[in-house]
C-alpha cells in the first residue's frame, strides 16, 4: 500500500506556501511532480560528470555515458521491452509520436486513430496522413482496412480516464490487417500502472518522463527493433552517424540513429532516477492508490449540486467535469484562491470536446502523493464556487 | 484577491445589451479556443459613432462581463476612439487585477467590437 501522506516528504514543492496556504496539486496529468531522488541525480550529473556521452574517453564521460545508457536498460525492463535497443530518448510523447509519423507516413497513407486522443497523437497523423477517426463505439472493422498503414490509439484518454483494453484492441486490429502498425500513446498510462509493451503486442509505444516524476524535455519511443532498423531516420546531425561521406553518410543501428546531436543527458539520467522511484512503490501500489483516490473524489463530487462528471465509472486517476454555475475557468479561478491547482480548458482534445458538445471542461486529476484531505479541499473550494456564482 | 468583484458579477448574471439587432451594420463572431469562449458582436452606426450594440456568446464571467461593461461603455462612442481602446482601458473598466491568461479572456470581446468597427470603416 502507498502511504500517500509520507511519500509527500519526498516531494520537495509540498513545503511551499504560497499566501500562508500550502499546494493542493491536482493537475498530475498535465505533469508530475518531481521527487528529491529525481532532482539530485540531475544535479549529480551537473555536478559530478559533466561531459558530452559517446566522445570522451576520460572518467567523467564514461561515467555520463554509464548513467544515459543504464537508463535505456531500466527503461526496456520496466515497460517489458525485449531490449534496450529498442527504446529512442526524444524529448516528449510528440516529438516520438512525430518521429515515427515523419518516418512511416506519407499523405496518401491512411492512418486510423481514435476521437479520444490528446492533440499529440491526432495532429501529426492528420497533417501526415490520410487520417480516419474511430469514434471508440463501433465496430474495429469498420475502420480498420486491408489498406491501414497506422493504427495510433492511446491507451488511456487524458480527459475521460477511460482504460482502454489495448490488448484486445490490438489483436483485432492485427486480425483485420495483419500488416497495420499499431502506435500506443501510453503517456497516461504507463506513470500509472503496470505495463507490458510485449503483452500489447504494439509495434511502437510512446510516452514522456515528466509526467512520470521524471524531469520535462526527455520522451521515450518504444518500437520493434526491426521495424526501427528499417525506418528512416527523423533528424540528420551529430552522433547519430557512423561514417560521412562527402557523398553520403552511413548511419548508426536503432537507437542511435534516431538521436541526432547532444541528448538531453541531465534529464534522461534523472529519469533513471523516477524509474527506480515508482519501481520500488510498485506499479500495481500505484493503481490500487490512484483507484482509492478516484473513487473518494467520484463520490464526494457527486455530491455537488449541478456538477457532471465525464467519462466511465471504472477509470484512471483523472476527472473532467462542468458545473451547471460556472464556466470551467472561473471554477480554476476560485480554487487557485486556496492553491488548489486544477486544469481547465479542452486539455488538448479538442475533438473529443466537440464531439461532446462542450466547450470546455474543468479536470483534476491525482497521483501518487495525493491524499483523501487534497479531495477535501477540492470538494470545499468546488462548494465555493456555487455559493459565488449562484 | 477580489477578480470576481460584486460589479462583475453582476454583469455575468445580468448582461447588459445581451442579444442581437435586427439589421446590423456590422457582426463579428470569434472565440478563443482553448478557453471555449466565443463572442458575437452586432453594431450600427450613424455619424461615426456607435448608435446600438449588442453581444451574444458563451464564456467564462471575466469575458463575459467585460463584454457586457465594454457594450455599456462605448455606446455613443466615436468609431476612431474605438480603435484607440487597449488592454489597460479594458482592466481598468473592469476595476480588478488580472494574470496574463484570464487578460485574454478580458480583452477577447473588445478584439471582436474592433473587428466589427474596421469592417464598418472600409
Amino acid at each position: 500500500m502507498i502511504d500517500a501522506a509520507r511519500i509527500r516528504h519526498d516531494f520537495p514543492q509540498f513545503t511551499r506556501k504560497i499566501h500562508g496556504k500550502p499546494i493542493v496539486y491536482l493537475d498530475s496529468t498535465a505533469t508530475s511532480l518531481k521527487p528529491w531522488a529525481v532532482i539530485k541525480k540531475e544535479q549529480e550529473y551537473y555536478t559530478r560528470y559533466t561531459a558530452n556521452i559517446f566522445r570522451g574517453i576520460y572518467t567523467t564521460s564514461e561515467e555520463a555515458t554509464k548513467e544515459y545508457e543504464d537508463v535505456r536498460v531500466s527503461t526496456a525492463k520496466f515497460i517489458g521491452a525485449k531490449r534496450p535497443e529498442e527504446i529512442v530518448f526524444t524529448r516528449n510523447t510528440s516529438e516520438s509520436i512525430n518521429l515515427v509519423a515523419y518516418s512511416l507516413v506519407h499523405p496518401v497513407d491512411e492512418v486510423v486513430t481514435s476521437i479520444m486522443e490528446h492533440h499529440s497523437n491526432f495532429v501529426p497523423w492528420q497533417q501526415l496522413g490520410a487520417l480516419k477517426v474511430w469514434d471508440t463505439k463501433e465496430p474495429l472493422d469498420k475502420i480498420i482496412t486491408r489498406t491501414t498503414k497506422v493504427f495510433a490509439i492511446t491507451a488511456v484518454s487524458n480527459v475521460l480516464g477511460t482504460i482502454l483494453p489495448i490488448t484486445k484492441i490490438i489483436r483485432k486490429v492485427k486480425t483485420i490487417n495483419s500488416q497495420c502498425m499499431v502506435l500506443v500513446d501510453a503517456a497516461q498510462a504507463i506513470p500509472h500502472m503496470k505495463v507490458d509493451v510485449s503483452d500489447w503486442g504494439a509495434d511502437f509505444v510512446a510516452f514522456s518522463s515528466h509526467k512520470m516524476l521524471g524531469p520535462t524535455g526527455v520522451g521515450v519511443l518504444w518500437g520493434r527493433y526491426d521495424l526501427l532498423d528499417a525506418m528512416k531516420p527523423y533528424q540528420y546531425g551529430g552522433e547519430m552517424i557512423q561514417e560521412v561521406r562527402v557523398e553520403k553518410t552511413i548511419f548508426k543501428k536503432p537507437p542511435h540513429k534516431f538521436e541526432a546531436g547532444t541528448p538531453h543527458i541531465a534529464g534522461v539520467i534523472g529519469f533513471g532516477a523516477a524509474i527506480d522511484y515508482l519501481t520500488k512503490l510498485g506499479m500495481d501500489n500505484v493503481r490500487k492508490h490512484e483507484e482509492e483516490i478516484v473513487t473518494y473524489a467520484m463520490r464526494q463530487m457527486k455530491k455537488i449540486k449541478g456538477l457532471t462528471i465525464y467519462g466511465p465509472e471504472k477509470r484512471a486517476g483523472v476527472i473532467a467535469f462542468t458545473m451547471k454555475s460556472a464556466h470551467a475557468h472561473d471554477i480554476a479561478q476560485i480554487l487557485n484562491e486556496d492553491n488548489v491547482c486544477i486544469r481547465s480548458g479542452n486539455h488538448c482534445a479538442m475533438p473529443l470536446h466537440i464531439s461532446m458538445g462542450i466547450a470546455a471542461t474543468a479536470r483534476a486529476s491525482f497521483y501518487i502523493y495525493t491524499t483523501k484531505s487534497d479531495i477535501d479541499t477540492l470538494v470545499e473550494g468546488l462548494e465555493k464556487v456555487n455559493k459565488l456564482f449562484s | 484577491m477580489d477578480i470576481y468583484r460584486q460589479i462583475i458579477l453582476d454583469h455575468y448574471k445580468h448582461p447588459r445589451n445581451f442579444g442581437h439587432l435586427t439589421k446590423p451594420d456590422a457582426k463579428i463572431e470569434e472565440g478563443n479556443v482553448t478557453c471555449g469562449d466565443r463572442i458575437v458582436m452586432e453594431v450600427n452606426a450613424s455619424g461615426g459613432k456607435i448608435s446600438d450594440i449588442r453581444f451574444s456568446g458563451e464564456g467564462c464571467a471575466i469575458s463575459m462581463a467585460s463584454a457586457s461593461m465594454l457594450t455599456e461603455k462605448v455606446k455613443g462612442m466615436k468609431l476612431a476612439g474605438i480603435m484607440k481602446l487597449q488592454t489597460h482601458d479594458i482592466i481598468t473598466m473592469l476595476g480588478t487585477s488580472l494574470t496574463p491568461s484570464r487578460t485574454k479572456c478580458a480583452v477577447l470581446p473588445l478584439e471582436v467590437l474592433q473587428k466589427a468597427v474596421h469592417i464598418m470603416n472600409k
